[in-house]
């Protein structure tokens, strides 16, 4: 066993600590209020090789692995989830073609995105099909050389600044099994008959881009097929078993800030006659934090090892993610209580972090979703 | 990083889960029922070198670390807590004499501890000294070449097995500061003045002898002083970093075999015409005890992992101590649910485990201590 990380490692989490504190932080509250997306923060950060490290180096990357990818998520969380939530999702999906796309797919769609100069979307969620993925309605038949794709799809991530987007559309409504019936197709938005409507009214997370995305006979040629038609379903869980692991970090680092910033009060904050840290309920509250984050990075760092070496362990993955995710939610509830009233005024960093905390809950499998997938592997029931 | 334990561990592992199999269950509840404990099983267990095994080889040991010390904790506490606590418990005070005794201690006392030729104990705990450990008033007064001790301690593991236990005394009682007043001295059971009272009625861990002891003018040579006079309670500082470990492990022992047994009864029991394993709440209180389990199994092994390095972290393990302890307490009580009104009946072992479990919040350190360890880290001075 070791459970320390390399140095290269470590150098990651310095560089992408620093570029947090330095440039994200002091962006956060502004950028939040605003809502607008920050194009030439995510040039910078790709110039600083912080964008797809995990994306082989024949396609731009780093070649590195999904614990890199997350130690880096963690970092920006740390410093502002509002850009902890714009980087996680400027490749979003790009593992999906790394595992199941083309050569010629690779090459064209993937290093554009390391350099910053595009980002990308995974579709999946339509209003009817949540954690049930599976009932996807979104057509796409094939007319010919093409796809021809009509549906809609909603809280779609970077619906309005993607270059291009996975679709997961239902290709052989006739198949006996529902997880046989779709497939993943990749669509430039620039076609005829996309649409994107940017969503208003997050609860937190201002800036980064959610769309309802709309597809009226958009037309593909048949290369774009990402995969084997029909194993939409089956490549996107194994697609999950990554992405999963990047939200895990996602919540590891929203804690870790949202108790740094509860430290720095208590510590700063007088009540009767002394600071608040002194009080021993004030202390217990960090020590639980503390475990609890400790926890979870370190079962999130054991699933990344994991899958970085190959080894699939989707349960593993289910654990990591709703666990350091529950956590993000919980530390930062405390946290924000820590601050007292100042916690509800947005004067304080803790209630951007208390916005943003529940997300991590729904997106990427549900907590539910989660704790279906352990119960009922370890309980033998399909 | 890596996560994976390496084949000697693995392999130890399985002898300990073998052995523990193969010996506990016949004798779990009687010895639970009649307080007695199995003292063939101890001597069988040293004898296939289960016992003791961080224990340098030139004093009899396996030269292992503690890591591995934990893993047999874990193993059998996962069969019986009871009864593995006996066999165990047999070298608890050893680490402080290998951290701090000289040669000649070493060589004189912790040999037969491996052999099944001598059992010790610690002795810290006095009626009015509990986790204020420098509240210690058993003395301990140089007269010529010995020392003349007087005191009761209480809760003391092994008070009637032990040939010798590790007893902290009061040695300068006017040194000015309450944490240089103590020192610690091997004192041989056998020795005038000793006496033992088995505490009975006990809520758990039955199988193990916990007693009341009392010093009445008992005299040991000056060469049974470990370490340095006046240093005592700081070496027992020292000694906790070890010994919490092993007591996560115990913890994380238990929980698992808790949630084991949940999950046999769930698949089998059939209500409603299914059986519980089918119901989505059965399944999500699952997920959530092995994610738990998980979770604290990963934090003792990187604790002990550490300390084997020589890098001993308190407030980490303090962080896995109190953890581990909730999640063995948290996880016997949904185990327990599960079982229904059968789980209230002597018939199933989870009723055992379920009033063993609560000691593992309280010894080797309360959760209230191990917090307040964590918040001084984090906090500082306030």
């Amino acid at each position: 066993m070791d459970f320390e990380l390399t140095n290269r490692q470590k150098q990651i989490r310095m560089a992408a600590r620093e570029f947090a504190e330095g440039e994200l932080a002091p962006l956060g509250k502004d950028c939040e209020a605003k809502g607008e997306y920050p194009r030439e923060i995510i040039k910078k950060a790709a110039q600083l090789s912080f964008v797809g490290v995990y994306i082989k180096k024949e396609y731009g990357g780093l070649g590195l692995g999904s614990l890199e990818h997350s130690i880096i998520l963690e970092e920006f969380w740390r410093a502002e989830p509002g850009f902890g939530q714009i980087f996680s999702q400027t490749t979003f999906g790009a593992q999906e073609l790394l595992l199941f796309g083309s050569e010629e797919q690779k090459k064209k769609y993937l290093p554009p995105l390391v350099k910053g100069d595009w980002v990308m979307g995974f579709s999946i969620t339509e209003p009817e099909a949540g954690s049930d993925a599976a009932s996807a309605t979104t057509r796409a038949e094939r007319v010919g050389d093409e796809y021809v794709i009509n549906g809609n799809k909603v809280m779609i991530s970077n619906g309005t600044e993607a270059k291009f987007l996975l679709v997961y559309c239902l290709t052989h409504p006739e198949a006996t099994s529902k997880s046989n019936r779709h497939s993943i197709l990749l669509v430039e938005t620039d076609r005829p008959g996309y649409k994107a409507d940017k969503i208003h009214g997050k609860m937190g997370l201002h800036a980064s881009d959610t769309a309802n995305v709309y597809f009226n006979n958009v037309r593909v040629p048949k290369e774009n097929l990402v995969g084997v038609e029909g194993n939409g379903f089956i490549q996107l869980m194994k697609f999950l078993d990554y992405s999963r692991l990047m939200i895990a970090g996602d919540g590891v680092g929203l804690a870790q800030g949202a108790m740094e910033q509860a430290i720095n009060y208590v510590k700063k904050r007088k009540q009767f006659g002394k600071t608040i840290a002194s009080f021993q309920v004030t202390q217990f509250k960090i020590a639980e934090m503390a475990t609890l984050i400790e926890t979870a990075r370190s079962l999130t760092y054991k699933a990344c090892w994991n899958v970085d070496r190959g080894n699939i362990d989707s349960q593993l993955s289910a654990m990591a993610k709703w666990w350091a995710c529950n956590v993000a939610v919980r530390v930062v509830d405390e946290a924000l209580q820590l601050h007292g009233g100042y916690g509800y005024l947005d004067d304080y960093p803790i209630e951007r972090f208390y916005r943003a905390a529940k997300l991590l809950e729904l997106y990427e499998g549900t907590k539910e979703i989660q704790k279906m997938t352990i119960g009922r592997r370890i309980l033998g029931i399909s | 990083m890596n996560f994976d334990l390496t084949d000697e561990q693995k392999d130890i592992i399985r002898a300990a889960r073998e052995f523990a199999e193969k010996e506990f269950p016949a004798l779990a509840q009687e010895c639970d029922r009649e307080e007695k404990p199995p003292k063939h099983l101890w001597e069988k267990a040293c004898k296939l070198g289960f016992v003791g095994v961080f224990i340098p080889e030139t004093y009899g040991g396996a030269g292992l670390g503690y890591l591995e010390h934990c893993l047999i904790n874990e193993e059998f506490w996962r069969v019986d807590p009871g009864i593995a606590h006996f066999i165990l418990a047999g070298t608890f005070g050893s680490e402080m004499i290998l951290l701090f005794g000289t040669e000649e201690q070493k060589k004189r006392w912790v040999p037969p501890l491996v052999k099944a030729k001598a059992i010790t104990g610690a002795a810290i705990t006095e009626p009015d000294a509990g986790s204020d450990v420098s509240s210690v008033r058993t003395t301990a007064i140089l007269d010529g070449n010995e020392y003349v001790m007087n005191g009761t301690k209480t809760f003391i593991t092994g008070g009637t097995l032990a040939d010798y236990l590790l007893v902290l005394c009061q040695t300068e009682p006017h040194a000015k500061s309450p944490h240089d007043r103590f020192s610690v001295i091997v004192v041989e059971t056998n020795r005038k003045g000793y006496e033992a009272n088995k505490l009975k009625n006990k809520l758990g861990l039955r199988a193990s002898d916990t007693a009341e002891i009392s010093f009445s003018d008992v005299r040991v040579p000056r060469e049974n002083l470990i370490g340095t006079a006046g240093r005592g309670f700081q070496q027992f500082m020292v000694f906790f970093d070890h010994t919490r470990i092993h007591v996560c492990a115990e913890a994380v022992g238990l929980a698992q075999g808790a949630m084991e047994q949940a999950i046999k009864h769930v698949q089998k029991r059939q209500q409603f015409g299914k059986p519980l394993a089918s119901f989505q709440v059965t399944q999500f209180k699952i997920a959530e005890m092995a994610t738990r389990i998980e979770a604290g199994r990963n934090l003792y092994q990187k604790a002990a992992w550490l300390l084997d390095q020589g890098r001993v972290e308190p407030h980490l393990i303090s962080m896995a101590k109190w953890y581990t302890g909730e999640t063995a307490v948290r996880v016997t009580e949904e185990a327990l649910q599960l079982h229904g009104g059968y789980g209230f009946i002597g018939d199933y072992n989870i009723e055992r485990f379920y009033r063993d479990c609560k000691i593992v919040e309280i010894y080797e350190g309360t959760k209230e201590v191990e917090k307040t360890i964590i918040a001084r880290e984090l906090l500082g001075k306030y």
